[in-house]
This record gives C-alpha cells, structure tokens and sequence, in this order.
C-alpha cells in the first residue's frame, strides 16, 4: 500500500517537473549590466594568508585617506577612535586625532538641554559626517554613501572590489547602449553592478595627499591600496589574533591528532578489522 | 537488549558500588558507550560521524550559550550587538565564528552520517526508528539552523526569513494568516526574530533528547556494519571501549582540524557577502540565497516552474521541498531488498552513485540564479530526485539479484586480510 502511494506520488512530481522542463523557454537578452560589468581586480594585501598580517605603516596611510576623503561622506559607526592604538598609535595620538576631528559628536547643551555638539572623545565612534539619512540624501543625489565599518566584507570581492572601485571610474565605453550611460549626477564605473554610482571619483590626482617621510609615492592606486587596506582592519580588526592563533590551534591539534593514531593503532594491534 | 557475551559493569571501588545502588549511572555509561556495549569489528571511518555530530551539537550549544549572554535579539539592536561580539568581546570573533562555521561542520558531518545509512542501508530492518528519529533530528536541525541564521538580522537573515516563511503563504486559503501569525506580523520585524531567538535556543535541547532516543534505539540491536550481515557470535565484535573510543578519538581529531582551518583562516567562505550589510525591508539583495546546506532544497523549491493539475506552481514547489525530505520518512518500507549493504547490490549501486551526483548536481541548481541552464538542470535533478527513492527504488529491490554475502563479520574481515 505504502509503496503504491509512493508510486503515484512519485509519478505526480516527476509529471509535474517533466513538463516544466519541456517548456520552450523565452529567449533572454544578456542584460546590459552584466555585459559591461567587471570583475574586480587581482590585488594582493599583507592580510591575505594563513599568515597574513597588518602592516601599520599602510593602515595608518589608509587612515589618512579615510580622514581627508572619505569621512567627508562616509561613516565608520562601528569602529571607535580608541580602536585606532590597534593600527600602531598611541593614546596620546589617539587623543589628539579624536579631539581634532573635524565632526563632533552629538550631545546636549548641558544647561538648556538643547541639542548641541562636542569634541570627541577616544572611546567615542567615529561621528557621522550626517545627522540623518535624509540629510545624506539631500547632499550626495539621493544617494546614502554607505557606511564603511564592514565594506571590505560586505561585498562579493571584498578590499579587492574597494580597491578596483576606486580606480575604475573611467569614460563609458562608446558601444554602451543610451540608457545605460551615466544621468546627471552619475559616474561610469564597471566595477560597480549598476554601472553608473552616485559617488564621483574620490581619489583623482597623484599626490591628492601628502603622505608623511618613507612613504611610497602618493599616486592614485597606492591611495586606493592602503585605503582598502584600511577598511580590511576597520573590517576585521581581530583578524591578526585570529591568524595567530588558528597557527598554535592547529599545531596542537595535529600532535593531539598524532597521539590519538597511536593509540587507536596500540589497541587494535592484534585485532584485524 | 544487548549480546549474551556483553561485558558486565562490576564496580570494585566501594564508593563506585554504593552509586551503582542509589544512582546507577555509571553503568548506564558503560553499557551505552562503555566496555558493555559489543560493536562489530568491521566498522570502518564511516561510523565515526555519529559520535562526530554529537561533538559538533555540544560544540554549538556551548559556544551558543556564551554568544547569547551577548547578543540581544531586538531589530534595532541586532545587528550592532553581533558586531558588538566580533569587536568587543573577549574572544567574541573566536566564538561567533565557531558558531558560525560550527553549524556548516554540523552539516557536513550529518549529511556523511547520512550517506552512511544510506549506502549501508542501515534504515533497514531492525533499526527502522534509529532511522526514523534520526530523520527527525536532520528535520530540527534544519529549523534550528534556519532560524540561528536570521539573529545576525543583516540583509540575507531577513530576506531569508522572508522566503521561508513565505512557503506557508502556498497553503490555499489559510496560507497567509497562517504566515502572518508565525511571524506576528505582515513582514518578520522584531515579534518573529524575538521567537526565533527563543526557539533557536530550545530546539537544540530538544535535538538533545531525540538523539538519546536515538542512541537508545540503536542499542536495541546494536551498531550495523559495513558487510550488513548481523553480528553471530563473539568474535564478531568488540567491546566499544577501548576499541570504538580510541578509533572515534582519532576522528574526532582530524574533524577538529578541519573545523580549526575553516574557523581560523576562512570563516566568511561559506558566508554571503551581503550579510554583513544590516537588514533593511526596502531593499531586496539581487541574489537571496540559503546557506549551502540547504541548496538542493532550494533548488527543488524552485523546480516547479508550471501550474500543473490544478495546483500552483509555487504549492508544487513547497509540497516537493518538504516530501524529498519526509519521503526519507518510509524509505525502510520503500527498500525491501533483504540486503544492506550497496556493495553487495550490483544494480542498485548505479542508481545509488547517479543520487549522489543528481544530489551534488541540485545543489549547484540551488547556489545558481534562477536563470537557464540552472532551472532546467534543476528539473531533470529533481525529478531523478523523487524517481529514486519513489518508482525505481522498490522496483530495483525486487527484481535485483544480490551477489553472495559473506557467511559471517569474522568470515569477512579474515577474507579481507588474506587478500591484503
């Protein structure tokens, strides 16, 4: 009885996915976005690897960037100005950065209680360079700039997709179709799935920045690199301790792994199996 | 309940003997996974799994009640409190990510454990319910991990919830009240991912309990092997402890290994990118995806493209999702072949080796957009999927001829070493 049931039971589904799939299917046209769309580039970081570390010298240079461009309009509201001492600052560096941040912190006057601002503190997040969403709306196109904490794992490709974002705007190709090209406002960039991005190329001049003593050169992809490289940290930032101890993990566990063949093989020695 | 030749639990140890009058759990021990319990001495890496899913449960409940002092299951909050974890607590990535990647070894080492049944076909006579209440298990694991998976509450988490509970939304007439009232409102928002919080942290002990059931049915006949022929006498076994206990002790090294590379070095792999982005109603992702261990699902969800016999499409598609895993429910009666093990079936080994690839084949179906040739694929691997267990596994075990099966575990394991 039961396998009767299954039987026809088994029968109806077959029946029903056989004429599905005998369906003619309507011709579709590769869309558009997918065609001029790019995968991001190959780059490598110093965190990539089992051993992957950070180089402090390039989060602090990143840092940099994120301070002079990128905080104009993008927040960073998960990572606060104490964490910074993780990329090689000290407190005192930290201080000084926080209280010289040019957007203060939300606050209470504390007389009137009237809304008011106030330097920030090291144990304060990064501010947000816009009281609200509308606001961001109204200054970048109708477009919030996303939030920055966890770009670098928040999309497919990671500080690779940053990186080649940052320096794949370029001029649309000419066999682009007419409603596809950039609107007023838009910027052409294949690296990015709409093609088109409200934001206009942040990073544009050699130089842009002045990096301190011993740094590489400026130029727009060393900017792009350690601002990606940065926001793998702003990302990540435990990545290192985790490195570091998935090392000693797995050391442990192959000699544990090792005692525990040498004992299965002590017992079963004079038992074939 | 267990072999005539059983060892028997004599305590020598006057305290150990005065527990053995008032608690006797100590022997409930040794007679479950202890010197008293005779397993065949056949068993090859394939029965390690069972002990490996246990691990993995106790590993995700430990981790799972630290993560939750934490984590604070609000819609506003949620997200914030996970990266809270990841930032500020001590250890907090160490446990998340064990958590996280802790759930896919879970999969991994159930879905082997599944095979083994399988291919073994441990689902047979004598041991139908150690199946059936491991069928129940898989079933509990799936909803517990469905809904671990929305407390992170970024966009896949709830666009997730979205299309699962959507599934209720298929059942003609009351499909729709039906969802509203699981998820206490029109879309999930903070009613549904607070009860998903709270059943997230029950079912697991509920999984608990059914696994003890389970180890308890499986008592009643003792362990299957790899020649599916019942143990005879005493030199087909071993005492579980220390044979079992030592060989289980090794694998679970080597899962612990594998875990360890995937915790440490690679604990987004198995993740969407877009999960780190927090949920937000008015932005559908591009591409909503499962987790791995459920795309073949998702692919046979998505296979029935055509109202056909009256029925809509999208119910097809939800009743087919839930019977390719409640068929497993009668497959003991759906196989009457009297032998076990596939080694010794020489033409159901072919259909059992295409499911496995049809399996594999779905599961690439579920990752893919739903765009061809994906969902075309996808309808000829489901319904090979159904076919197999269905129409052409009773068939299979009447008309087959199995070759000969070795006279006894001893006969076969001594066979095997002359040869060697």
């Amino acid at each position: 009885m039961i396998r009767i049931i299954a039987f026809l039971g088994g029968l109806g589904f077959v029946a029903a996915l056989l004429v599905g799939a005998l369906m003619p299917r309507e011709a579709v046209e590769e869309a558009v976005t997918e065609k001029f769309f790019k995968e991001h580039k190959h780059v490598s970081f110093t965190t990539d690897g089992p051993l992957g570390k950070f180089d402090h010298a390039q989060l602090q240079r990143g840092f940099q960037v994120y301070k002079e461009v990128c905080s104009a309009c993008h927040s960073l509201r998960l990572v606060s100005f104490g964490d910074l001492t993780g990329i090689g600052y000290t407190p005192g560096q930290v201080k000084t950065i926080a209280t010289e941040w040019t957007q203060e912190q939300p606050s209470i006057n504390p007389d009137t209680g009237e809304a008011a601002t106030r330097k920030n503190l090291a144990s304060d997040k990064f501010p947000s360079p816009f009281a609200n969403d509308v606001a961001a709306r109204a200054a970048n196109n109708n477009a919030v700039p996303p939030d920055l904490s966890l770009m670098a794992k928040a999309r497919e490709g990671g500080a690779a997709y940053i990186y080649s974002l940052l320096t794949g705007f370029q001029e649309p190709p000419a066999d682009l179709p007419k409603d596809s090209r950039p609107g007023p406002g838009l910027h052409y960039n294949p690296y990015f799935p709409n093609l088109n991005l409200s934001m206009a190329p942040p990073l544009v001049n050699d130089g842009q920045i002045t990096y301190g003593e011993g740094a590489p050169k400026p130029t727009v992809d060393q900017m792009a690199k350690d601002v990606s490289a940065f926001l793998i940290w702003t990302a990540e930032p435990k990545l290192e301790a985790r490195h570091r101890a998935g090392i000693a993990t797995i050391i442990f566990l192959l000699i544990f792994a090792g005692l525990c063949w040498g004992s299965y093989q002590a017992i079963w020695a004079n038992k074939e199996h | 309940m267990s072999f005539p030749w059983a060892k028997h639990y004599e305590p020598t140890h006057p305290f150990m003997q005065w527990m053995d009058q008032k608690l006797p759990l100590p022997r409930l021990v040794y007679n479950a996974i202890g010197a008293g319990y005779p397993v065949p001495r056949n068993l090859n890496y394939f029965w390690n799994f069972g002990v490996l899913a246990g691990a993995a449960l106790v590993i995700q409940i430990v981790t799972g009640i630290v993560l939750a002092m934490h984590y604070a299951a609000n819609g506003a909050v949620a997200f914030d409190s996970v990266e809270h974890i990841m930032r500020d607590v001590n250890s907090g990535w160490f446990l998340r990510y064990a958590h996280a990647n802790g759930a896919t070894m879970f999969f991994i080492v159930v879905y082997l454990h599944i095979f083994r049944g399988l291919y073994f076909g441990s689902y047979k006579a004598p041991r139908e319910m150690v199946w059936l209440l491991g069928v129940v298990i898989f079933l509990l694991m799936m909803a517990t991990a469905f809904m671990g998976y929305v407390l992170p509450w970024g966009q896949m988490s709830f666009w997730g919830a979205q299309v699962i509970t959507g599934f209720f939304s298929a059942i003609p007439v009351v499909g729709e009240p039906i969802r509203q009232w699981l998820l206490g409102g029109f879309a999930p928002d903070n009613a549904a991912l607070n009860r998903f919080f709270s059943l997230h942290y029950l079912l697991p002990f509920v999984i608990a309990a059914v696994i003890i059931l389970h180890i308890w049915a499986l008592h009643i006949p003792g362990s299957s092997n790899p020649t599916g022929v019942e143990v005879k006498d005493e030199q087909d076994t071993v005492p579980f402890h220390p044979y079992y206990t030592a060989k289980d002790g090794f694998g679970l090294a080597i899962f612990l290994i594998v875990f360890a590379v995937l915790l440490f070095f690679a604990p987004n792999m198995l993740a969407e990118p877009v999960n780190y982005v927090p949920a937000n109603p008015l932005s559908t992702p591009a591409h909503i995806v499962p987790e791995w261990y459920f795309w073949p699902f998702y692919a046979i969800l998505r296979a029935f493209t055509v109202d056909f016999l009256w029925v809509p499409a999208k119910l097809w598609g939800v009743i087919a999702m839930f019977s390719s895993i409640l068929l497993l429910f009668i497959l003991p009666w759906l196989d009457n072949s009297p032998v076990r093990s596939t080694t010794y079936r020489p033409l159901y080994k072919w259909f059992f080796w295409l499911l496995m690839f049809d399996i594999v084949i779905l599961g690439i179906c579920g990752m893919k957009p739903a765009a061809e040739p994906w969902v075309r694929m996808g309808q000829i691997a489901s319904a090979y999927y159904f076919a197999h267990f269905l129409i052409i596994l009773p068939i299979v075990s009447r008309i087959e001829r199995p070759l000969p099966l070795p006279n006894s575990i001893t006969e076969a394991v001594l066979a095997k070493h002359k040869a060697a």
